[in-house]
Order: C-alpha cells, then structure tokens, then sequence
C-alpha cells in the first residue's frame, strides 16, 4: 500500500497550497513593502523549485543530472548578474 | 516622392554613390548569371532548402569569408585615413560610421559564422552523428544570420550607416544624437542574427549531449567538439542578454521609452553594463572554437596526442564560469567605485591562470614531437607567442587604477587586435586550410600559403604593436584625425604599411583558393594529413550521411586507434539510414525576418505587421506539418559507399 500513495506528490501539493496562502498573506495583511517583497521573492522561488522537482520529474531521468547542473549553473548566472549590476549601477555608484 | 525621402543617405559621398552602383550591377549579374546558367533550380534544391550540417557549414564559411572582406575594407580605410596627420581621405562622420560597421561586421557578421561553420562543418562528424540534433532549426539559424547580415550591409546605401560604435552606448545611440536610422539598423540586424545564434546554440548543446556515438563518453570527446560545447553553453546563458538589451534600445527608439535615456526615470548606463554582461561572454565565445580548433592541429602535425586533455577540459569550464564574472572591466571608467573595481579586476587577472594551461599545454603537445609546418601549424605556432602578448596587456589593462589611463586610448585597441587576430583570424585560416580537402576534395596550396601566412603575420605585427605605442602617448581610439604636433604620424604610417600587407595577404586566400581549384591533385584519400579524431575516418567528399555504419567509440582519438592500434571503428551490416527532409521554410522566414527587419527600421508599420503574421504562420505552418524524414536504401549507401572508394 505504501508503494501505491504517492506521498512525494500529495506533500507537493499541500506544500504548494501553503506557500500560496504564505503569499496571499502580503495582500490581506498590512505589512511595510520590504517585508512583504522578501516573502514574496522567498515563496516565489520555493514554488518555482518545488514546481520542477516534484511535477516536472527534474531528476527522475537518466538526464537529472544534467538538468541540476544547468538548473545551477543558471541560477549562479542569473544571480551573478543580478547583484553585479545592483553593485555597479547603485550600491558603489 | 517625400516616401522616398527617408531611404536617403543623410551624409553622401562619391564613394558611397559608386558602392550603390556596384551593389545594383553585382546583384543585376548574379540574377542574370542564375538565368542564363539555369542554376536557380539547383541554388533552391542544393542550398536554399538543404539541412545538411555540411552544406550549411560551407554556406556560413563562404557568407564569412564575404564578411572578411567588407570588414576589412572598412578597415583598411580606417589605417589610410590615420595614416598621416590631418588627412582628408573621410570626414569624421563617415569615419564614424565606418569603426562601428568594422566592429560589428568582423564580431557578428564575420568571427560567429566563421566559428558557425566549422562547429556545423566538422562537431556532427567528431561525435559519429548523421547531422545535428535539430537540422530545420539550424537552417533557420542560418538564413535568420544571412538576413541580419543582409539587413545591416545594405545600411550605407540605404538610409544611413550606424555611427555610434560597435558598442553603441547610450546616450548616444538615443534618438537625440544618433537621429539617422542608422542605430535603428544597429539594433534589428544584430537583433535577427542574434536569435539565430541563440538558436545555434541550444542545437548544438542538444547535439552534442545527446548525439554522440556509443562509447563516446563527455570525456571521449575529441577536443574541439568540448570547445564547440561550451562555447554553445555560453552562448545560451549570454545571448538573452544581449536580445533583451537590444529590444529594450529599440523601442527606446522607435517608441519612446526610457530605458536607457538620461531623464524619465531611465539609465544610460545599464545599456553599457547589459552590452557587456552579453559581450564579454561574447569574447569566449569566438576564442574557444578556436582554441578548440588549435588543439586539433597542434596534435595532429606534432604527431602526438593532446597534452593535458582534462586539464584543457577543466580550464574550459573554469573560463566559461569566468567570463560572466568580468564585464566591468570594459567600463572601469564609468564612475563605480573601488571596491566594484577591484573586484572585476581580481576577475579579469584570474582568467589568465586557466588560459595559461591551455598554452602551457599546447607547447607540452610541441614538445618532442615530430613537427610538420604546414600551413595551419604554422599558423597555431605564430598565434601562441602573439596570443600571449595579447593576454599579458589584458592583464595590464585588467588592472583598474592603471586602466583609467589605458581606457579608450590605441593601447586598448592593439590588445584586443592582439588576442582576436592571432587567437580567432588565424584559427579560422588555421581551420580553413585544414579542413579544405574535407569538405571540397583538395588541399589548397601550402607554397601559396605561406606566404599568405607571412604576409599576415608580418602585416599584423607592423599593424597593431605601434598602437600600443601611440596609445601610451595618448592618442584616442574613435578619433578620425590628429595634429602633426602630437607625433603620432610615422608609426600611424607604419600601422598603415601593416594593414596594407594584410589587405595583400587576404586577397592572396582568394587567389590560393582559384590556383589550387585549377591546379591542386584530387587523389588526396579521405586523411591527407595523417589525422588523429573520427571526422577523418569517413570518406571524402563526406556523403550525406556521414557514417555508413555508426563508429564505435575507444577514446579521444578514435580514427588513430583505428590506424595504429588496431580498433575496429565500423561493426557489423550496413542498415537504412533515417534522413531529415529538406525545407523551404527556413529560406522563407529568413526574407521575412529581413523585410520585417527593414520596415521596423523605417518605422513602415503596415509591413512590419504583416512580416510579423507570416513568421507565425510559417511556425504555425512547421507545427501542423507531418514530416517523418526519408530513409535511404541500403542498396544506395553500398552504392555511394563503392563510388567513393568502397565500403571501409
């Protein structure tokens, strides 16, 4: 019976509602904009990671691997040019 | 009539006038010549529609070698207008107008499909694959290149050439100081090619990840197919940055908005800092095909295998993850301040550790090995010197508090002349000459060649070493003329002499090109230079499909296994092979990519629409269409396989 409920899933989902709410909160909430802009980026890319992982089977294939690898590798990037840019044109201008 | 006005060329010249009347009478010719050959219903069956990697392999290298020479054009009036003080060959708009197009046509239009070519021409045949992974999209690659190319070339005769640099920096290349449409050329053309390559880049990772022969593992790779991989990785995460930048100056332009302007809330610099988030990378992505390139020569003419073969992997990767760390070093100037510097300069200096085993490990490869100068070695031997001297004033410049007096002097000029001609131009002739007989059954003529070679290397040392001289004393970069009093003019002449020897040099590739199609023997065998990796090991021409029979895989240098030790590369029957089939799609899209291009330039809103349709409704079309490929006959390959010196 355990193999046959697919648990990883049904936690996903719940976990996806939850952190739904978590966002909701910022709208129905009085809260100044930085707080509520840190809970919306942090939910945001907890939902983007779990979207991949549990729904979109990142991992489950011989190539999951790879996927991590590029899913990383994307991020470092990103980031990289994210805060680089905050660091030339605001933080050290 | 006032229609026709904007079409006008704002700052005309004679020069100009008489490039408008060879363009109408070249292009009046080929359409004549197609007529009265009867050749336009092999120009549509061979190359217009074809989705051979090979075919669209020759069609980048010919578009590049065109490209070459416009670039170089540019180029060489560029050196006789610097040639002696206050020279009045062109004024300082035309001037302008030509160090931008030099700039975007030798990187864009000229160095990416040279690079294009060969990963089209030889990375499906390093891996054992019958074409890349997506044939219809690297036709669409292409086509989406040749009309960014076409689009931007026909900018001097129509409407007015781009004048802002090849960087176009805002606020200049707002409408408030660049008001020709010249920007707006700037803008769409590299836009259109930049999708291509975008495109070319995802093929290729796909290609290659998944591709390979069986027993070709990520570390089986011959050398150049890793160099084409992570070029192609870097050209996915980069490229994006360089389309969103691009769109965002081009609405800038054509529809007001304020991203990059000086008021409104808008910021002039992040269109610097976006180009270089794009352009640095960028730079990566032209020297590792060639470093690839290199590798393969070097072990094949010192007769020895690659020295160091993961550590070449490893620098690699490490510079891939470097190259997007160091984009501030083009703008130390900009007003940031220490600490961002130093921090880019830490950067900047720390690629020159894995570059460095990358040479390290070329001259390990030389050392004690039984050396052949041809051609394409000679050229990989002259570029580590000239390569190096490039590297080490990068480094110089790399270091922020000495680059404020560096910043767009000559100095700059001659460094990055230094890395790309030696690094990028000679690889690619480099490559040219080695892959010749590959791809067109003979082998150009080494005696010809070499002084090809000698005329370059001489003519580039002459060319760009006085820059770096008159660039420490201060002249300018971008300036169209000087006073005799500041005492640049002899070695501005001198650079003018090198310039002149390279123009020679050049047209020399043309002719070596005809002397050898006349002259040279077509008895070469499929391996004229005792070659080392699987690209070799099928037959010349290459058929279609690459491999009769799927090559099995032992190690880095598979075909030189099989020639000295024994490894049988073809097991078992021949079987039908699954081909893709030829489309006319990605010819049609390209047009209207161009005619889309051009009325965005010229604001004509009713055909951009329209143009815009069609390109949905050719992808549309392409996902309705059923197409399952063709398959070719075994009888067929024994047949083609007997009448190119039997099956192997």
């Amino acid at each position: 019976m355990k193999e046959l409920f697919p648990a990883k899933q049904v936690i996903g989902f719940v976990a996806s509602l939850v952190l739904t709410a978590i966002a909701l909160l910022v709208y129905f909430t009085d809260m100044t904009f930085t707080v509520g802009m840190t809970i919306l980026l942090a939910t945001a890319f907890i939902q983007a990671f779990l979207q991949i992982v549990v729904f979109m089977h990142a991992g489950e294939s011989k190539d999951g691997k790879a996927i991590y690898t590029n899913i990383l590798y994307a991020v470092v990037i990103a980031l990289v040019t994210v805060f680089g840019t905050l660091l030339i044109l605001l933080w050290d201008m | 009539m006032e229609f026709l006005e904007r079409f006008a060329i704002p700052h005309p010249s004679p020069a100009i006038y008489a490039s408008m009347v060879a363009i109408a009478l070249v292009s009046i010719g080929i359409l004549a010549g197609l007529t009265y050959f009867k050749k336009w219903g092999y120009l549509w069956r061979e190359w217009l529609t074809t989705v051979d990697h090979k075919k669209i392999g020759i069609m980048y290298l010919v578009s590049a070698l065109l490209m070459l020479f416009r670039g170089g054009a540019d180029a060489i009036m560029m050196r006789a207008q610097l040639s002696a003080p206050d020279m009045k060959l062109l004024d300082a708009q035309h001037y302008n107008e030509i160090f931008t197009t030099h700039g975007v046509v030798m990187i864009i239009f000229m160095a990416m499909p040279f690079i294009f070519a060969f990963m089209n021409l030889i990375v499906p045949l390093q891996i054992g694959a019958r074409d890349v992974a997506f044939p219809r999209l690297n036709a669409l690659s292409f086509w989406l290149f040749f009309a960014g190319a076409m689009l931007f070339n026909i900018s001097f005769v129509i409407g007015g050439s781009p004048d802002a640099g090849w960087t176009s920096y805002f606020p200049l290349a707002g409408n408030d100081f660049s008001e020709s449409v010249g920007t707006n050329y700037y803008m769409l053309a590299i836009q259109i090619s930049g999708i291509g390559s975008l495109m070319t880049g995802i093929n290729m990772c796909t290609t290659i990840l998944k591709m390979r022969a069986p027993g070709m593992t990520l570390m089986k790779m011959p050398m150049f197919t890793w160099s084409a991989f992570i070029a192609n990785v870097i050209i996915v995460f980069a490229f994006p940055v360089l389309t969103v930048a691009l769109l965002m100056g081009t609405t800038d332009r054509l529809f007001a908005t304020n991203f990059f302007t000086t008021d409104n809330g808008g910021m002039d610099m992040l269109w610097a800092n976006f180009f270089w988030i794009w352009g640095h990378p960028e730079v990566y992505i032209l020297i590792l095909p060639a470093f690839g390139l290199y590798s393969e020569i070097i072990s094949t003419f010192s007769k020895r295998n690659l020295y160091g073969y993961s550590s070449m992997v490893w620098s690699m990767v490490l510079i891939s993850l470097l190259s997007f760390l160091v984009w501030t070093h083009h703008f130390f100037t900009m007003g940031q301040g220490a600490l961002t510097n130093s921090i880019f300069s830490i950067t900047t200096m720390a690629i020159a550790v894995p570059t460095g085993v990358k040479i390290f490990n070329w001259l390990f490869t030389m050392w004690k090995g039984k050396i052949r100068f041809t051609v394409p070695m000679l050229y990989s031997v002259a570029f580590i010197p000239l390569f190096t001297i490039g590297g080490v004033t990068g480094v110089m410049l790399a270091m922020s508090a000495a680059d404020y007096q560096y910043h767009n002097t000559m100095f700059l000029v001659a460094h990055f002349h230094n890395t790309i001609i030696p690094g990028v131009v000679f690889a690619m002739l480099a490559g040219l000459t080695f892959y010749w007989p590959k791809f067109f059954g003979f082998i150009l003529n080494e005696k010809i060649g070499k002084v090809t070679f000698w005329l370059l290397t001489v003519g580039f040392v002459l060319a760009f070493f006085p820059m770096y001289i008159t660039g420490l004393d201060g002249q300018a970069r971008r300036m169209y003329t000087y006073s005799e009093a500041t005492g640049f003019g002899a070695l501005n002449m001198l650079s003018f002499a090198g310039a002149a020897l390279m123009a020679i040099g050049f047209v020399t590739i043309v002719y070596n090109i005809y002397y050898s199609f006349k002259n040279s023997s077509r008895d070469i065998g499929s391996d004229p230079w005792d070659a080392r990796s699987l690209e070799w090991a099928t037959h010349t021409p290459v058929p279609e499909y690459n491999f009769a029979r799927t090559p099995q895989i032992s190690s880095s240098e598979t075909f030189w296994d099989s020639k000295k030790n024994g490894h049988e590369l073809f097991k078992g029957e021949i079987e039908e092979i699954h081909m893709p089939n030829n489309s006319g799609i990605p010819f049609v899209m390209g047009m209207i990519f161009f005619v889309a291009g051009f009325s965005f330039i010229f604001a004509l809103w009713v055909p951009a629409v329209i143009s815009l349709i069609g390109i949905f409704i050719c992808m549309a079309m392409r996902s309705f269409e059923k197409d399952h490929g063709r398959h070719i006959s075994v009888k067929e390959i024994i047949e083609t396989e007997e009448k190119l010196g039997g099956a192997k």
